[in-house]
């Protein structure tokens, strides 16, 4: 039978891959929710999710490569073909047409949620290998993060209950 | 006991949970809030939201398009 108790769950943790604007919705809408719901949450950034943790953010997203995208417009859902992701300023359109929609929406932005995070004490990790490797400096990044490796994050997960990567 | 409002009309998930949890924080044990909210997700949400934290959701209603909510802060 389903358990349905949910009390015993209070930690979470999350790896964070990406950082395109509709991806960095995910991450920080569950870890939010989660420390909202008394949950322990950490949030390990590696690769691509790392510059989520950079003091300005400059969030963008492409068309390119998904075929899933349909954007509402008129009462109808206009599809972004891939080509047409390869023309100068349609990302840039795509980007600002998402950002249009959501204040529209009242969807919160990723600054508003990432705040959020910080002062529900979620616990923010940047992959030190990724800061390496891509020349960033801790002092790029917000204030209160932490510094840590693989074996950081696997400490971390082997004591939370639920462990998600996006 | 005091009574506390949150109006959380026109905003989405996760707002108004991340909102409700904010003023939640601030109050003490026994106090109500109010919530109104426009977010058709907001019924299942506070639902779920309350079974976990132990906080008691003492009345879910819908009035048109508002959906109300009534936590007591435990």
């Amino acid at each position: 039978m389903l358990d349905t108790n949910l009390q015993n769950a209070n930690s979470m943790s999350i790896i964070v891959t990406k950082g395109s604007l509709d991806w960095a919705y995910p991450p920080f809408i569950l870890g939010t929710t989660a420390a909202a719901m008394d949950i322990d949450v950490t949030m390990f950034f590696t690769f691509y999710g790392l510059p989520l943790l950079k003091k300005k953010l400059d969030l963008k997203m492409t068309t390119l490569g998904n075929p899933a995208m349909e954007m509402p417009m008129a009462g109808m859902h206009m599809k972004m073909p891939n080509m047409v992701s390869m023309l100068p300023g349609v990302d840039r359109a795509a980007t600002t047409m998402m950002k249009n929609l959501m204040a529209k929406k009242g969807v919160a932005s990723i600054e508003d949620l990432r705040e959020a995070a910080v002062e529900s004490d979620v616990r923010m990790i940047a992959c030190q290998m990724t800061l390496d490797l891509f020349e960033y400096d801790k002092s790029d990044m917000i204030e209160g993060i932490e510094l840590g490796g693989a074996a950081t994050y696997m400490e971390v997960a082997s004591k939370s209950h639920i462990n998600l990567f996006i | 006991m005091a009574d506390h409002t949150l109006n959380a009309e026109g905003l989405n998930c996760p707002l108004p949970i991340l909102k409700a949890k904010k003023m939640l924080k601030g109050m003490a044990a026994g106090d109500i809030l109010n919530i109104t909210a426009t977010d058709p997700g907001s019924a299942a949400d506070f639902s779920a939201f309350c079974t976990h934290t132990g906080n008691e959701l003492m009345g879910s209603s819908t009035e048109g398009d508002i959906y109300k909510f009534q936590i007591k802060r435990a």
